[in-house]
């Protein structure tokens, strides 16, 4: 026994080191997010807090279920996969508050964006020059934009 | 109660760390979403894209990206007949408001839409110092950007380009796969804007997903698939003069 009376300063160190050790988890305790190495290396709440964001696109189903009349249109049409929202923009806050009226599309701008000529775009898809097309008129002139192939007493 | 202090000592560690996963709790899920169902990515089908630049700009209303910062972007390729190895590539604006018309000419032009390859061994997580990013248990590449010191490490380390430093934030930012629409059973914000089809959110473990036949059946490929970042972004009838 008297090697270890002769070495008490060392039990004291090592003390010390237990108490530090003690320290560390403490303040780990209160630093590290409660949800950290949940499912990993990071803090799992995260995930919770990406998923709860409010959307803005409301998504073409959501449209739907009170545009009837437009599916109809639609869905016989070229534009049949076209979505609501590829046209009239982000509109979750119409489609929760119906009394917010959407901006009617420019059609000059909107339909030339897809169906200007351009030897860059794929062969088989339908392109015009905007400008010798319509001779300046309204897409919506002679197009449905919801279902854009002429009507009948229409050139083609 | 006789507790000696090496007891004590013994007792106190392990007392704060059982007191720790109590504090924890069980994590909390949406009621339909369970994210060991799925396994997201995405299908690009290269020859349906007409280089509008809806998705573009969907995304950035969608996640209020910045200004000259992109999440996704479209690059329009032009390849010509004698310099296979050197395409010309242009992207204005990222695509955003559409690309100048194209005349007749030699070669080849095609556009290949670019976004965060969601990989399945992300070579920007790995070098995450602090473990502000991570791929979750449904397969998105996602940023805590609670925890992102803004280093810019990950900007540095992802081999496509995909991730920049917000601007306002300070800290990385980029795709998330739309989480917060997948999770709630939408699409992303690019493909449910996409007019031509050509962007697809696909499910790789559901079974019923079409992705499964199309990859049985396409030419399909994922960018630098020499770098084996398991990128889950999949091209179909990709040209190999994309990088």
């Amino acid at each position: 026994m008297s090697a270890f009376k002769e070495a008490g300063h060392l039990f004291r160190f090592a003390g010390l080191f237990v108490l530090a050790f003690l320290v560390f988890l403490v303040v780990r305790h209160y630093v590290v997010p409660k949800s950290f190495g949940q499912y990993g290396h990071y803090r799992g709440a995260a995930i919770g807090e990406m998923a709860a964001r409010p959307v803005k696109f409301a998504g073409h189903e959501t449209c739907e279920g009170c545009h009837t009349d437009i599916l109809d249109a639609k869905k016989n049409g070229k534009h049949a996969h076209v979505n609501c929202e590829a046209c009239h923009g982000a509109l979750a806050n119409h489609a929760d508050d119906p009394s917010i009226k959407p901006v009617l599309p420019d059609t000059a701008v909107l339909c030339a964006r897809c169906h200007t000529t351009s030897a860059a775009k794929p062969k088989g898809f339908p392109q015009v020059v905007p400008a010798e097309h319509s001779n300046g008129l309204p897409c919506e002139t002679c197009h449905n934009p919801h279902s854009p192939a002429m009507s009948a007493g229409g050139a083609k | 109660m006789n507790l000696s202090r090496r007891h004590f000592l013994v007792l106190v560690p392990a007392a704060a760390v059982a007191w720790k996963s109590v504090l924890a709790g069980t994590p909390e899920e949406s009621p339909n979403y369970k994210m060991s169902d799925h396994w997201w990515g995405m299908l690009i089908d290269i020859p349906k894209c007409i280089g509008c630049g809806n998705c573009v700009r969907a995304c950035q209303t969608e996640n209020d990206v910045p200004d000259g910062h992109f999440r996704t972007w479209v690059e329009r390729y032009h390849v010509t007949d004698e310099n296979m190895v050197n395409p010309q590539v242009i992207s204005p604006d990222g695509g955003k408001e559409g690309f100048p018309v194209a005349e007749e000419d030699a070669g080849k032009y095609f556009f290949v839409p670019k976004l965060c390859n969601h990989c399945a061994d992300s070579p920007c997580t790995q070098v995450c110092p602090v473990g502000a990013t991570f791929t979750s248990p449904d397969g998105v590449v996602l940023v805590d950007q609670k925890y992102c010191l803004g280093c810019a490490y990950c900007v540095q380390a992802c081999p496509y380009g995909c991730r920049y430093i917000h601007p306002e934030k300070h800290v990385a930012d980029k795709c998330t796969l739309c989480y917060h629409r997948i999770t709630k059973g939408l699409t992303t914000a690019c493909c449910e804007s996409c007019p031509t089809g050509a962007r697809q959110l696909v499910d790789l473990k559901n079974p019923k997903d079409p992705i499964h036949e199309f990859l049985k059946t396409h030419s399909v490929q994922v960018l630098k698939p020499q770098m084996a970042t398991g990128a889950k972004v999949y091209y179909n009838d990709l040209d190999g003069s994309v990088r």
